[in-house]
């Protein structure tokens, strides 16, 4: 017994040693070094590596994240105005089109559309504007290039960018924008725009077939992209460039501000392409070079991505033209400082949900989503409806960031389906019907926990064209009582149901129940209670609803050959005009004639004369009336059910300041600042660590371990 | 034993490439060339052009098995099996979708895999023939017993929830560990010493149990009773005699695992972070990389036929009665 107490004792004594070695070194738990507590870093995750940081091949929403930090076009959303509005980043001025005929002849800004031939975007940027420190810029002492003709002898034991010796910059020129959209049209790069935009700029398909020719011809050569002339693009002067553009295309503008049109310096490509550089993973796509106020410092997508700020960035300041509901937020309190605020972004790889909540609340993430596992511990409704933190999350000062996404989701009737498809009106009546039945209220209740709006037609909030409350209202599935929109009820659909030929879900005809197919590529357990609840809403139908579950492959075929019936879809907007999202309803784009983003089939000649109008139309009332016309024609046809527009929730602690969710931003780092030294107080208080565990394990340990020691004695003393 | 070793690896040849051939089919059943592209370019805008210039660029353009436009030897060479196959025999990996080198990828990711697994291992063996041995010790009396129900509780509780237990208990409520997370050299020890606990203890159920197994049937035997009759105590003839002779079992299921412990753990790398390489294949999966799939297969399935090559050998070494020839 003398001795199971020292054992105890010395286990307390050790617990103590522990304790006071924690008190003297921090937090046991923290996952960052020690020193780095109060420095200015902002510490976030990813949960999925980044495939492609080339700025001509990424277009993911996680790549987004680094390569918008990093690279520059030459225009970008404001941070604080809504609706969207785009204004200079590169670029002196926010470039106005100039418009031609077909025979060279400028026309009028409000020439017909049907005149243009082709538009010209001429684009200055500033002078001054350099790039991040790289060793493809670095010259020797007379003025060569030191690692643009390297040897493999030379690139022995250099595995990432920070092993070269030197590194030098130079100025941003218009030349670099036009390399980078030669390089739209590299078959080397892949771009996922190219289709889309050698539609639109002049000579880029034609340049696209060069290149192809030449790379199948000399497949080991590296193209130099000089070599190759673009029609549709040319440099006037070293700061001005003009890109030509087929026709009249508005929305090329929105273009501008999206990565794929950020510069990328020649020298870049040359010190990629040298042999042995990509078998270090030393490419562009993995290491970029950009102007932007981060550059990647530490390229580990396995474990941690790190952008440090750049010291050649040109500067810029925090907007100071904001609205009073801004002000009121604080999020005008560093008006006019330069940016960007914070000097390090740490991002890690977090691929579970369980340990990224769990980090944010002890401290170590900034801000942090809510997932379905947290969302009840985070947020609760007030009898309004409105959500709000709950108290845990705000006595930890964590504040509460909502903001509905530039996106919808939709369940789509394919319109070649012979059942479900076409213009007739029973085949009409028998969408509306559905429409009405799958009541996407109850959805967004019990599924997304309150987080979307139900929508009321292609047109998400936050955009031009969408109408707010009552008055924008779908007649053919809502109505207003009192006013508030609410659901028609269900002996309408029944009503309509029995017009379009299918009395109490049956066929008037032959007696046969109604049984509908729904494609989808959602399977398994998680997802059958949804599946189920679909079912459900063709049931107060008497329809049936047979779902047939794919993978991802096999139900984009199915969409492509026009297979399914009804499908689940939806759409994030590429840029903030009504144009992204009604062109996924124009007759020219349905997916089993061209292959377009169509994936209903929708054809409607009064609705793509309507579009066509549209797409080239500037806002104002004159376009709002013709969107209106839009709306109603599809809200009658119902092509898609329009289920809801997602809200996204997102959570921030109190030491981070300058949150206000942008949609089509996405370079937004630069305006976050952190208060590190309330972060520090904070993770102190949050993460003591709790020691009697380990003397409880012990004392345990002690006591299973005694009596089994005993008796093995006894038993020794016994056998001897 | 050289003669012997060289001809096992080459009975290996025709399993590798009927391991690559299977794979190959298996993978193309499911995704065809074009999905492949659609995948990697993305759900927007993707135009049959650029799916065919994404094939030709990384060599999907071709038949799958044979060219018959090409002449000759062409036919079987000119296709997607061998120029994404034949290089694999001599390590030649190639590069993934995303454009990195997958050998670079799995020596990268080795080191981390084996810092989990390596230790797990080691202080698995060590705790779960301890715990066995002790059980042996007081076989017959309420310890075992309990020990035993101890064991069958421990493997009847799904892996997952000794992770979330480690993470919320440890990490979370009690702040002693990081959550997840990991760094190289020394700094990485705080980072690995939650996820190795975890394993270790999620383990002991099903090893301790088979090492009881093992020790019991080794204690009935005849030299046993002959130690016990010298007058030797009873830690010395488990520790010195059961435990030797029982190893034999013990040693070979340990040898053959030995290579795939570089394969790394799936779930245990996930949720705690650890860039390994299981996290690497079932990623690869996910996004239909197949040169990163069929690369992880290969390299599996030659590291386990390795392993029973080495569980061969090891049973020559431990047991002087066998002789490979």
């Amino acid at each position: 017994m003398v001795r199971m107490g020292a054992i105890l004792l010395k286990t307390g004594l050790l617990a103590l040693g522990l304790g006071l070695i924690a008190g003297c070194s921090g937090s046991w738990n923290n996952p960052y070094p020690g020193s780095d507590a109060h420095a200015n870093v902002l510490y976030s995750a990813f949960s999925e590596r980044p495939k492609h940081l080339d700025p001509a091949r990424s277009y993911s929403s996680n790549e987004a994240e680094f390569t918008g930090q990093i690279y520059e076009p030459p225009l970008q959303y404001h941070f604080l105005k809504r609706p969207y509005a785009l204004i200079p980043l590169t670029a002196e001025a926010v470039p106005r089109p100039r418009y031609f005929d077909a025979a060279g002849r400028p026309l009028a800004d409000d020439a017909p559309s049907a005149a243009i031939a082709e538009s010209v975007y001429e684009i200055r940027i500033r002078p001054g504007i350099r790039y991040q420190p790289h060793p493809a810029f670095a010259r020797d002492a007379a003025g060569h290039y030191r690692y643009l003709a390297l040897d493999s002898d030379a690139l022995a034991g250099k595995r990432q960018i920070s092993d070269f010796a030197h590194r030098g910059t130079r100025e941003l020129v218009a030349a670099d924008y036009v390399y980078q959209l030669k390089r739209l049209a590299n078959p080397r790069v892949s771009s996922p725009i190219f289709g889309l935009m050698s539609e639109h700029i002049v000579g880029l398909k034609a340049l696209g077939d060069a290149l192809q020719k030449a790379s199948t011809a000399h497949p080991a050569a590296e193209l130099n992209l000089n070599d190759f002339p673009l029609a549709g693009a040319e440099v006037v002067d070293r700061y001005t460039y003009r890109i030509h553009i087929k026709g009249k295309y508005p929305q090329f503008i929105y273009w501008l501000a999206m990565p794929f049109f950020a510069p990328v310096p020649w020298e870049a490509d040359v010190f990629y392409a040298q042999p042995g550089m990509a078998d270090r993973n030393l490419t562009l796509d993995w290491q970029p070079v950009g102007t932007g106020p981060y550059y990647l410092a530490e390229n580990d997508p396995n474990r941690r991505m790190v952008l440090k700020k750049n010291p050649y960035f040109h500067g810029e300041s925090y907007p100071a033209d904001g609205d009073a509901a801004d002000r009121q937020a604080g999020l005008l309190a560093d008006a006019g400082k330069p940016l960007p605020f914070v000097d390090e972004a740490v991002f890690s790889l977090e691929k579970e949900t369980i340990p990224y909540w769990s980090k944010f609340l002890q401290g170590y993430y900034d801000s942090s989503g809510i997932s379905s596992d947290s969302f009840d511990q985070a947020v609760q409704f007030s009898a309004g409806g409105d959500p709000r933190l709950t108290d845990s999350m705000r006595e930890k000062g964590i504040h509460l960031v909502t903001a509905v996404a530039a996106s919808i989701w939709y369940v789509g009737f394919n319109m070649l389906d012979p059942v479900v498809g076409g213009q007739g009106e029973d085949r009409r009546k028998l969408r509306q019907a559905i429409s009405i039945a799958f009541d996407y209220d109850e959805f967004i209740s019990i599924f997304l926990n309150g987080r979307g709006i139900p929508a009321q037609g292609p047109i998400p909030p936050g955009l031009f064209g969408y109408v707010d409350g009552v008055a924008g209202l779908n007649p053919y599935v809502y109505e207003a009582q009192g006013g508030k929109i609410v659901r028609h009820p269900i002996e309408m659909a029944k009503k309509l149901l029995a017009e379009a030929g299918y009395p109490n879900g049956r066929n008037a005809r032959t007696g046969e129940p109604l049984v509908l197919y729904f494609d989808t590529m959602a399977s398994g357990p998680d997802t059958k209670s949804r599946l189920d609840w679909m079912k459900k809403q063709l049931d107060k139908l008497n329809v049936q609803l047979v779902v047939r579950g794919t993978d991802y492959n096999r139900f984009q075929d199915k969409m492509r050959k026009g297979n399914a019936q009804l499908f689940e879809w939806g759409w994030n907007a590429d840029y903030p005009d009504p144009e992204n999202f009604f062109f996924l309803l124009y007759g020219s784009n349905k997916k089993v004639a061209t292959g377009g983003e169509n994936a209903a089939n929708y054809d409607n000649p009064e609705f793509d004369r309507l579009f066509e109008r549209m797409k080239d139309m500037d806002n104002g009332p004159e376009r709002q009336q013709v969107i209106n016309a839009m709306l109603g024609i599809v809200r009658r046809d119902a092509p898609w059910i329009f289920a809801y527009y997602p809200k996204s929730f997102g959570l921030r602690h109190d030491w981070v300041h300058n949150v206000k969710p942008n949609l089509m931003a996405n370079n937004t780092l630069k305006y976050r600042r952190i208060d590190p030294d309330l972060r520090a107080v904070r993770r102190a208080e949050w993460n003591h660590p709790v020691l009697w565990p380990i003397v409880l394990l012990a004392g345990g340990l002690v006591a299973l371990v005694a009596p089994a020691a005993m008796a093995w004695r006894r038993r020794e003393r016994t056998t001897a | 034993m050289f003669a012997y070793i060289l001809r096992r690896l080459l009975y290996a040849v025709p399993i590798l490439i009927g391991v690559n051939l299977l794979t190959f089919a298996l993978f193309f059943v499911v995704n065809t060339p074009d999905d492949m592209a659609r995948l990697q370019l993305g759900a927007k805008h993707v135009t049959a052009d650029a799916i065919e210039r994404w094939k030709v660029e990384h060599g999907y353009d071709k038949p799958l098995f044979l060219n018959t436009q090409a002449t000759g030897s062409a036919q079987l060479t000119d296709t997607i099996f061998f120029r994404h196959s034949a290089t694999m025999f001599v390590f030649r990996f190639g590069k993934g979708d995303d454009g990195r080198d997958i050998a670079n990828e799995i020596r990268i990711r080795m080191g981390p895999s084996l810092a989990i697994a390596l230790p797990v291992l080691v202080i698995g063996l060590m705790v779960n023939i301890t715990f066995a041995l002790l059980m042996v010790f007081f076989r017959a009396t309420y310890l075992d017993l309990w020990g035993v129900v101890l064991c069958v509780i421990l493997m009847s509780i799904s892996g997952l929830f000794y992770i979330i237990a480690g993470q919320y208990f440890i990490a979370k409520l009690w702040n002693l560990l990081p959550i997840s997370g990991f760094a190289g050299g020394i700094n990485g020890l705080r980072f690995i010493l939650l996820p190795v606990l975890v394993s270790v203890v999620a383990g002991i159920g099903s090893g301790s149990r088979w090492y009881r197994t093992i020790f019991l049937e080794e204690i009935g035997k005849d030299y046993v009773r002959t130690a016990r009759a010298k007058g030797l105590s009873e830690i010395r003839v488990l520790f010195r005699h059961v435990l030797k002779n029982g190893m034999i079992p013990i040693l070979t299921g340990v040898v053959v695992v030995l290579p795939l412990l570089f394969m790394g753990s799936l779930i245990t790398e996930s949720f705690f972070g650890i860039p390994g390489l299981g996290s690497y294949t079932i990623d690869a999966i996910q996004a239909q990389d197949f040169a990163v799939v069929r690369a992880m297969v290969f390299l599996g399935s030659f590291l386990y036929i390795v392993g029973l090559i080495l569980t061969d050998i090891s049973y020559s070494w431990v047991d002087p009665r066998v002789r490979l020839r």
